[in-house]
């Protein structure tokens, strides 16, 4: 079965924007999440897409898929999510093996909810890829020239900016796959993982990449908020 | 959901305009294949007066489209189901006459938003079904559409006496008339008169063919159907209008930028019926899908599609645009945006 799962954990602390982690602000008529979950249900490919999210927003999630999306309700399943991504994640499996049981077939396809601007076609040609290839990642070509640092005061090293691309979401993974590899992990090397695909780069797994798009903004800031509703021709406060 | 319309918004100028479209009352299509038609590519090139090119844009182009249904609240179309879309908006309520003459119609892709979107939301009632028909082809249906809603008013129009019907041109237009008309009216016979024979080799299936410069003197046509348009449609009706037999139908098609001058004195002695006739309505689209099923009529329309590559940024958009200038009959591309 090929599962969507939506990354809506966060608690906002880096918006400073009232108390609202920032899935919930408001982008145009309706909160970023459920647009980011609208294009999930336009994808034809998911038989079910689970939400991850923070204990203490549960409720509040329930809400606003009965107010927003409630012809849905039997589509979607929310889980509460963990201290990172990963952890989030591996709630999510967690809820799809004990509702459809463990199976070599499950992939699933992750996706923050701060991202809403994503395209029906990253999603289809994630789905296309972690089929084929078990492991994916969304990237787009660096447009900067990318600068290592390890201290913030010198530059350490200049790569080659053909060979930089910039990490987006989805990221895509055969989930009895991904469920091996992270368990393989030391706790140390659990420690230094920033993202889901990372697991499967530090086993050496190769992991696929499919094209992003610059458009497929990530709202972190109140800045990306702030441009986020302009581009859909909203009001700035 | 935000969904990304690719709007031309300048001569060759692309950008994205996002909207919130929702699971309401109206139907969610994914566009799946499209085709350039020569109004797009007038606007594209900017070939439209400035004015009107002002007022118009920006606006997403294309109007020709076959989509899959993402979303459909009245349960009249299944998940997946493969449909063609009506470009034609007519008013609630337009009387007897035809939806596309109807005033406070509009259509899309001429002041409003054509189907060049990664989603359309659109009322159920402008959604057609299709089967059995391969979606390249299928994607033409709007244009084959056009043909069938000529034929209809031909049908309505002329007089009994159809022994040959003439078909002035040779590019999609005249080729998809032609199939149109030798389905419609089989004990008529066909001629088709163009300007290049090569062209004219591909409408195997009519009767006769001749370049414009050598019509038989002694042609003679019951009724006749311009499908020239631009500078063409002058020396086409006064092809026509030489050729055609007393009381006969001609039916207007093509569509010039500026006036053309015709013969009246000619229309008044040979009582000629002039029809002007344009786009297309719901039962023109239904025909044409059934229409559509014959293997042998859609391996004739898969002659003149021309499949450019797929279609996965505004780039190949542009490449798209700039390919179908050179190609000489219908462009059309997987929409993979």
């Amino acid at each position: 079965m090929i599962f969507g799962a939506v990354l809506a954990g966060g608690t906002g602390s880096r918006m400073h924007i009232a108390d609202m982690p920032k899935q919930f602000l408001m982008l145009g008529e309706k909160p970023v999440v459920i647009h980011t979950i609208e294009k999930f249900l336009a994808c034809a490919y998911f038989d079910c897409i689970y939400i991850g999210v923070h204990p203490d927003w549960v409720g509040y999630m329930f809400d606003l898929i009965s107010k927003y999306i409630p012809a849905f309700e039997n589509q979607l399943e929310i889980v509460t999510g963990g201290s990172d991504r990963n952890e989030s994640n591996l709630n999510i499996i967690g809820g799809i093996e004990e509702k459809f049981g463990q199976s070599k077939e499950h992939v699933i396809v992750t996706h923050d909810s701060v991202r809403p601007f994503v395209t029906l076609r990253i999603l289809e040609e994630n789905v296309a890829a972690v089929l084929k290839y078990n492991a994916v990642d969304t990237v787009v070509p660096a447009n900067d020239t990318i600068v290592t640092s390890k201290d913030g005061e010198e530059i350490y090293e200049i790569p080659n900016r053909s060979f930089m691309y910039q990490g987006q979401t989805p990221q895509s993974f055969r989930v009895s796959l991904l469920k091996e590899l992270y368990f393989s992990l030391q706790e140390e090397e659990k420690k230094i993982l920033t993202d889901a695909c990372k697991i499967c780069v530090v086993r050496n797994y190769p992991v696929h990449l499919v094209n992003g798009a610059d458009t497929n903004i990530k709202i972190t800031t109140p800045g990306d908020y702030k441009i986020a509703q302009a581009i859909l021709g909203g009001k700035l406060d | 959901m935000i969904n990304h319309i690719y709007q031309l918004t300048g001569v060759k100028t692309l950008c994205i305009k996002y909207e919130d479209i929702s699971f309401s009352k109206d139907v969610i299509v994914q566009p799946e294949y499209m085709a350039i038609c020569h109004a797009d590519q007038r606007y594209f090139q900017g070939k439209r007066d400035s004015k009107i090119m002002c007022e118009k844009l920006p606006m997403a182009l294309i109007h020709e489209c076959c989509g899959r249904v993402i979303y459909d609240p009245t349960g009249e179309f299944k998940k997946g189901q493969t449909v063609v879309l009506i470009p034609n908006m007519p008013p609630p309520n337009y009387g007897t006459i035809y939806e596309n003459y109807a005033r406070g119609a509009h259509f899309l892709s001429s002041g409003y938003d054509g189907f060049m979107k990664e989603l359309i939301s659109i009322v159920p009632d402008r959604v057609v079904p299709y089967q059995d028909i391969e979606p390249e082809v299928a994607t033409i249906t709007e244009f084959v559409s056009v043909a069938v809603h000529a034929s209809e008013r031909f049908d309505k129009i002329s007089h009994e006496i159809r022994d040959r019907i003439g078909i002035w041109g040779d590019g999609s237009l005249a080729y998809v008339v032609a199939n149109v008309i030798k389905l419609r009216f089989p004990m008529s016979k066909v001629t088709v008169i163009g300007k290049q024979q090569k062209k004219l080799a591909q409408f195997s299936f009519v009767d006769e063919t001749y370049t414009a410069a050598e019509i038989p003197d002694d042609l003679q046509v019951d009724h006749a159907f311009e499908c020239c348009g631009g500078e063409g449609s002058y020396y086409a009706i006064q092809d026509i209008i030489r050729y055609i037999n007393p009381q006969g139908t001609l039916i207007l098609m093509g569509v010039s930028e500026n006036q053309i001058p015709v013969e009246t004195r000619m229309v008044l002695e040979k009582g000629i019926t002039i029809v002007g006739c344009s786009r297309s309505g719901r039962r023109d689209f239904e025909y044409a899908v059934t229409m559509m099923r014959h293997s042998n009529i859609q391996q004739r329309l898969k002659r003149i599609i021309f499949e450019e590559k797929p279609v996965s940024s505004i780039g190949d958009i542009h490449k798209a645009f700039e390919d179908d200038m050179f190609t000489p009959f219908k462009t059309v591309f997987k929409w993979n945006l």
